[in-house]
């Protein structure tokens, strides 16, 4: 079962920190997508449980709830890997080249887009426009916008963090 | 705050500026920071520390200065000099040679005669690259809240309206509705309770202006919230952000704090019974939420999907109240119209499209970046003089506006005025403002499809000609850049996308249609080049029957 508020896991602090975003806005059903992106921050994904939680607290039936967090592209309701690799295929990236860039990236980590390689190590999601166009084409690694790339460049940060994951099991 | 304390903290702000030696300004917009601004900041505030000099000059991030494919940018006001390609060895050289000895760094110096420079008139942006964009005194030097003051404590709220309808300024989402129109509509609309919405959910691929200003001059859009406030009885506004642009939401949040610390937004702003409060709202991803009915939606924490229009915002939007939704650039025009007037404005630009619209430059063309140009300057200018043309050795094809909702306008048309009308009149639409060029290397059916792939991901299944209508336009683009379609497959995607553009529900689904026309308008041969027969057509003149698997 889930927790419903009267039994969260008490000495989970990542619900207490939850239940101040949730009274700042007073419980309030408008808020939603507030409390969402707070629970998305502090848990990592959205679990099922978790939007469970959301739903008594603002009183709101769960289909409501689990409606928004599909709805919008940023809720994830899957945990993601170690490391973000964001592919943007706005307009200007994809005219200078980034349909090259995600074939690369998709054969190197053998996952297509919006997948997370099998180690749990890197996640692979496409944006539609993070706004450098003049760095075109250009990714996001582990937030950090990186522009003007070929498909080598982007490949050479994947090897770094597969080499760095490899260091860590070996 | 009084309109005394404000002139007196300009005052202030100014002296102090003065004493200095010298200020170095470096562009901490999104693109340079991506390219290591901070590190130059770093490594200028590291050179004058060694020098002993940190106490007399000054290191400032600001706005996008334009130039965005050549970052980082640094300038040094005292004499416009610009550098571009800096980094710490660089910084070095500039603390020495040019402060130190006078003499330019030649290497990184960037031309400011060009065109790029000089063909440009600047209103939304004049402060960006000029101003801190983190600090509220530097932009109250800059004459910052002085249209406020003006409005609240010398204008009627009709005055503010009139004064916003003579200037002539249209809507810069897209659509140009006329702004002073819809401030009256808002202001007559009956109820107690009204509000403010600014969109800021630039969602249009290739799209980067509304970012721009909200990074690197925030305070010109909470100005121009709240006299829009003031001007229609409003004490709310909100923002609405999108998600994917992080420093600007940490730029307004800032911006909102230091406005509500000096009384400039809050209670009774410069002692008037006016009172304006702007809270943020952060979106989560979905480009259906530019349009305003799902805006709204969203703002009141539902899925963001559209309704049907009547009643517009304008009488039913938030929670039931009249309520003005304009976009980022817009807010950005109305502090300059209050101080130096409606004429003034509306001299600039063409009769029907005054003022100056910001363009967002990309793709294969030489100079990337940010620039703002009168209404109704040629195409020609934008891309040839301004961005440089198409890289060595290929040919323009065509520019993109207007995103997944606009067209794109070939080569026979580049002497074409750019304003809304003349646009809509070629196939495209003015729409927010990105402007993405292609030469001869792109093929417009893989384009068109790029378009529609976005549009199918991004329609929110509501009405079904957008969400199954989408799906099939991709599908038969698919078939014929396959090479798969016969002749009945492209009169199929023409009347499918004359059924979607004509029966969706709102903007979206309406406008998803227009990269496929306006490609097939122009670039109709890239579409037949490659289409079969349809099977058991039997050609005229007893040919071979074709045959397919």
């Amino acid at each position: 079962m889930s927790p419903t508020p009267e039994e969260t896991p008490k000495g989970d602090n990542r619900y207490k920190l939850l239940d101040r975003t949730i009274t700042r806005y007073q419980s309030s059903g408008d808020a939603l997508i507030e409390v969402l992106h707070s629970a998305q921050g502090i848990f990592g994904f959205l679990e099922i449980d978790l939007l469970i939680y959301i739903a008594h607290s603002l009183k709101l039936p769960l289909s409501r709830v689990y409606g928004v967090a599909t709805f919008y592209h940023l809720f994830a309701l899957k945990p993601k890997g170690k490391h973000t690799l964001v592919l943007c295929t706005g307009t200007a990236c994809y005219v200078k080249g980034a349909p090259a860039l995600q074939k690369a990236i998709e054969q190197r980590l053998g996952i297509k887009f919006g997948e997370t390689t099998s180690d749990q190590n890197i996640s692979f999601l496409t944006a539609r426009c993070v706004g450098s166009c003049g760095l075109a084409p250009v990714i996001v690694a582990d937030n950090k916008v990186e522009g003007k790339l070929t498909p080598d460049s982007a490949l050479a940060r994947i090897n770094e963090w597969q080499e760095k994951s490899e260091e860590v099991t070996a | 705050m009084t309109v005394e304390d404000l002139r007196e903290m300009a005052e202030q702000e100014l002296a102090r500026q003065q004493q200095l030696r010298h200020r170095i300004v470096y562009c901490a917009a999104a693109g340079c920071i991506s390219c290591g601004s901070r590190n130059v900041r770093d490594a200028f505030t590291e050179a004058l520390k060694a020098r002993n000099m940190e106490k007399d000059v000054e290191v400032v991030g600001t706005g996008c200065m334009g130039l965005c494919g050549e970052g980082p940018l640094v300038r040094i006001p005292a004499d416009g000099t610009l550098y571009q390609h800096v980094d710490a060895a660089v910084a070095a050289r500039i603390v020495d040679e040019h402060l130190g000895k006078g003499t330019k760094v030649k290497e990184n110096l960037v031309d400011t005669s060009l065109p790029f420079f000089t063909s440009q008139v600047k209103i939304v942006l004049e402060h960006c690259g000029v101003i801190d964009s983190e600090s509220i005194e530097g932009y109250i030097a800059d004459g910052g809240y002085a249209a406020l003051a003006k409005a609240v404590t010398e204008m009627k709220p009709v005055e503010v309206i009139d004064e916003i309808r003579k200037s002539g300024l249209r809507g810069r989402g897209g659509a140009g509705y006329p702004t002073g129109l819809k401030w009256g509509i808002v202001q007559k609309a009956a109820g107690e309770q009204k509000y403010v919405v600014c969109n800021a959910d630039e969602g249009d691929p290739g799209a980067f202006m509304d970012r721009c200003v909200l990074e690197g001059d925030p305070h010109r859009v909470l100005e121009g919230m709240a006299i829009s406030g003031y001007a229609l009885g409003a004490n709310q506004g909100f923002i609405y952000v999108r998600a994917e642009y992080p420093l600007a939401i940490e730029r307004l949040r800032l911006a909102i704090k230091q406005a509500e610390r000096h009384g400039l937004l809050g209670n009774r702003i410069f002692d008037s019974q006016f009172s304006f409060r702007i809270d943020l709202r952060i979106g989560a991803g979905a480009f259906v939420c530019g349009e305003e009915t799902a805006l709204l939606r969203s703002i009141q924490g539902r899925r963001g999907r559209p309704r049907p229009r009547p009643p517009y915002p304008s009488e039913r939007g938030l929670w039931g109240a009249p309520t003005l939704i304009n976009n980022v650039e817009t807010f950005a025009n109305i502090s300059p119209i209050i101080t130096r007037g409606s004429a003034w404005f509306a001299g600039i630009g063409t009769p029907k499209s005054t003022g100056t619209k910001v363009f967002a430059l990309a793709g294969k063309i030489r100079n990337t970046g940010l620039i703002e140009v009168p209404m109704g300057i040629p195409l020609r200018k934008i891309i040839f003089d301004i961005g440089g043309g198409t890289p060595e050795g290929t040919e323009f094809k065509a520019a993109q506006t207007g995103g997944p909702s606009g067209g794109c306008i070939p080569a026979q048309h580049l002497d074409l005025p750019v304003d809304y009308e003349s646009l809509v009149a070629v196939g495209s639409i003015m729409g927010s403002g990105g402007l993405i060029v292609m030469d001869s290397t792109s093929n417009m059916v893989d384009v068109a499809k790029f378009f529609m792939d976005f549009c199918k991901d991004e329609s929110c299944g509501k009405c079904i000609p957008c969400r199954v209508g989408t799906v099939h336009i991709h599908g038969l683009l698919e078939k014929i850049s396959e090479g798969n379609a016969t002749t009945d497959d492209l009169a199929l995607l023409e009347e499918l996308c004359m059924m979607v553009k004509e029966t969706s529900l709102c903007g979206l689904g309406q406008s998803a249609p227009n990269p496929v026309l306006s490609t097939l308008r122009y670039f109709r041969e890239e579409y037949t080049n490659g289409l079969r027969a349809p099977e058991g057509f039997v050609p005229s003149g007893g040919g071979e029957q074709q045959s397919h698997g």
